[in-house]
């Protein structure tokens, strides 16, 4: 007696959010199943892959990330190098130092690099701040603008600055914004009803949950995730149906398990290592949970977890 | 199917006779039927009605435990597909490959990630024992194996092979893995006889079905399901069919624990291997099986698993205590959180950031984050001077400098009162921003 299969396709679906222009252009979103649910009906669009650089420049410490990024010293030259990684879908930028707080780079400065970056690579790009909620928010207003045209994502807007980012990044310029809230459900839907009242169109906008490495409270990330997308599609909750997009490098190179040097913990074996499986971990725990798009940092990250999403489409 | 209190209470002596431990028999059928008390505390109901009942008020999938003494562990019982409709109960258990060949060297390497996190003890549970076509050296692998005092899973689905094994290690309860349609009668009748677990393996999901029953049709029933090597994609279908079908779909066939072996999976890629345990244990894995478990592999898995089996409704802690940060000694300043184990990771990880040597002071909180504490008053100026008092920490460390968060500024004019020799610092309201304060402040301060 064969197995009774009962397959659970929903009437709704996670709406498709594209990002970028042309034959590279990314289409996030389209599921209706629960994620990676293949087998319950065909996934559209495979969860995203996007390879971030810093414009403080790569880790050189780390052998292999030095290795692979030998002989580029521009932001420019590491964003060409990094968009030709087999499995990468999109680019993102993350201009550490535009930090008030570090070394508080011009507005100016930023975007034109970022334009710069933009116009050197042909896939997608999304860029993401320097957490500082001011100067995000004079970051994104400028950048929306200087690079009209590309349908960058933005990442991200938070309760505190939403307004102005949505106003030139989802109205004004027509580019992708991504929403950022604390992870807890009601958080994000709070903001996700804030945003497309300014009259941003749920398919111009994406959220970011918030993120925890592996180990570091993951479990609210987890428990987040399947509460949202049991609501988008069970209960056809237009407002958690927007696709999830997770950094998980940022979380996953700054714990303790990353970060400290193989002199202080020698039975922990090499620092590089460790930080590619912390990254890897956290990026398959939260592709499992639901996120339709993570950014990871290395190279071998990026090789493993595109080859689990193809194993997995 | 879910049977109801006044079912239940029909099949009762309805005498109130007491002796299960409850007034009325109506009270104790309400219980039976919550799933709180088991049907067999009733003496005075007849066998047939007790079997009719436990059958229906079984768990939808199967409780089980594998190896024995310090090395026991639960299998399943899971009631929910996800952790905030309840919470998971039974965590995933790890499992190393090892043949006769390698044993030595795997072991060497497997023994020594032994690790304490947030109380609990980090290892790997399992060895699994391969098959490499000498019985007699699998008999010998097999008592190596035991030696180790880990709990074993013989991976074979060789019957003589398999004999030899369980006649040196059955006494471990070890899983043994695995019967397939081919050699079913042997392996159902080797469980049987040395009273262990027994796998149960198929080409697919169909041909899993059908095995599982015709086990179950010998009577036996202390069963893992194997969800197989065929490929990433089938292994992933499996262990979400199989535990919602459990616990969704009332299938009772598929109310097992599962095993999943990533190493054939993914051979000799770790990378790949702990991309796929990490899937598992956050979906439906109940054994994961993988090449090697390094510590570069076991940091986040392990930390990944204790997240995931948290349970919701408790939150996870840390012991209260004195947690000297970047070397830091008596004379270097303090700070105090609470003890939420978010909290203190989140704050830990910053203040290691900063370079700065630090006293982090835990006192009990309640397990709640910073302005909950305050709120539900676990954290207070009472509360924080006595820790202080209480520990000694008044003479344990020389520089009286304590950092409170900045999220309960409120505090500091009844602190300096309670603790008049301690100069009292407000950090920032949120952790990102205390790398700089500190920076800053040991500079100022230097």
């Amino acid at each position: 007696m064969p197995f009774k299969r009962a397959p659970q396709a929903f009437s709704s679906s996670i709406k498709k959010v594209t990002i970028g222009t042309g034959d590279k252009a990314v289409t996030l979103g389209g599921a209706n199943v629960m994620p990676l649910y293949t087998f319950d009906a065909p996934i559209e669009n495979k969860p995203a892959i996007g390879i971030e650089v810093s414009d403080r420049g790569i880790n050189g410490s780390l052998p292999k990330m030095a290795e692979y990024y030998a002989g580029a010293e521009t932001l420019v030259d590491q964003a060409k190098r990094a968009a030709e990684i087999p499995g990468v879908d999109f680019l993102t930028i993350t201009l550490d130092s535009a930090d008030p707080n570090g070394d508080n780079r011009s507005v100016e400065d930023c975007v034109a690099e970022c334009k710069e970056v933009c116009d050197a690579v042909d896939i997608p790009v999304a860029i993401q701040g320097c957490k500082n909620i001011e100067k995000d928010e004079q970051l994104f207003n400028k950048l929306a603008e200087a690079l009209q045209g590309k349908n960058v994502l933005l990442l991200s807007a938070r309760e505190e600055n939403y307004k102005s980012i949505a106003a030139a990044a989802g109205l004004a310029y027509g580019q992708k914004m991504g929403a950022e809230s604390a992870v807890d459900i009601n958080l994000a839907k709070q903001l996700n009803v804030l945003v497309t009242q300014l009259g941003v169109q749920p398919e111009s906008m994406v959220m970011n949950l918030g993120s925890a490495a592996a180990g570091y409270g993951f479990e609210y990330v987890a428990s987040t995730m399947d509460r949202v997308k049991s609501a988008a599609l069970a209960q056809n909750d237009s407002m958690l149906q927007m696709p999830v997009v997770t950094p998980v490098s940022d979380d996953a190179w700054g714990v303790k398990e990353s970060i400290v040097s193989e002199d202080d913990f020698p039975e922990w074996g090499p620092m590089e290592e460790r930080g590619i499986q912390m990254e890897i971990s956290t990026a398959a725990a939260c592709l499992a949970c639901g996120s339709d798009a993570v950014i990871l940092r290395h190279p071998d990250s990026v090789a493993t977890i595109s080859a689990l999403i193809a194993g997995l489409m | 199917m879910a049977l109801k209190g006044l079912d239940i209470f029909k099949l009762t002596p309805k005498s109130n006779c007491k002796e299960c431990g409850f007034p009325t028999c109506m009270a104790f059928s309400m219980k039976v039927a919550q799933g709180a008390v088991d049907i067999a505390k009733c003496p005075h109901m007849s066998d047939d009605a007790k079997a009719q009942l436990s059958e229906a008020t079984a768990p939808p999938m199967k409780s089980l435990t594998i190896g024995t003494g310090d090395a026991e562990y639960k299998l399943g019982g899971e009631t929910v597909l996800y952790r905030h409709e309840k919470t998971f109960v039974s965590r995933d258990i790890f499992a190393v490959t090892v043949d006769a060949d390698n044993f030595d060297e795997k072991w060497a390497e497997v023994s020594k990630v032994d690790y304490d996190r947030i109380g609990e003890r980090m290892y790997v549970e399992l060895l699994d024992l391969e098959f490499t076509g000498d019985v007699d050296k699998y008999a010998e692998l097999a008592e190596k194996a035991k030696a180790t005092g880990r709990a074993i899973v013989i991976d074979t689905t060789d019957k003589d092979a398999a004999r030899k094994a369980l006649e040196v290690c059955a006494d471990t309860k070890p899983l043994l893995n695995g019967a397939n349609a081919d050699n079913m009668d042997d392996f159902v009748a080797m469980a049987q006889e040395f009273k262990v677990l027994l796998g149960v393996q198929g080409t697919d999901l169909d041909s899993i079905y059908d095995n599982v029953k015709a086990v179950e049709g010998k009577g036996f029933k202390d069963i893992v399901i194997d969800l197989g090597t065929v490929s990433v994609k089938s292994a992933f279908e499996n262990a979400v069919q199989v535990r919602r079908a459990a616990l969704k779909g009332g299938d009772r066939t598929m109310g097992y624990p599962s095993i999943v072996n990533v190493a054939k999976l993914a051979p000799g890629d770790l990378h790949m291997q702990q991309a796929l345990a990490s899937l598992f244990t956050v979906k439906y894995g109940s054994i994961v099986v993988l090449e090697n478990l390094t510590y570069p592999m076991a940091l986040p898995l392990f930390g990944l698993r204790q997240n995931i089996y948290t349970d919701p409704q408790k939150p996870m802690t840390v012991e209260p205590g004195i947690y000297p940060i970047n070397g830091a000694d008596e004379n270097s300043i303090c700070c105090t959180t609470v003890d939420f184990a978010l909290t203190y990771f989140v704050v830990s990880g910053e203040l290691e950031r900063s370079g700065v040597p630090i006293n982090m002071i835990i006192s009990d909180a309640g397990g709640y984050s910073v302005l909950t504490a305050w709120a539900a008053g676990k954290l207070s100026a009472g509360s924080i001077s006595k820790f202080i008092a209480e520990n000694g920490i008044d003479e344990k460390i020389k520089n009286h400098t304590l950092i409170i968060p900045g999220k309960v500024a409120v505090l500091k004019g009844e602190l300096e009162q309670k603790l008049p020799d301690w100069k009292i610092v407000v950090a920032p309201n949120e952790a990102t921003d205390l790398v700089k304060f500190l920076k800053d402040y040991s500079a100022a301060n230097a």
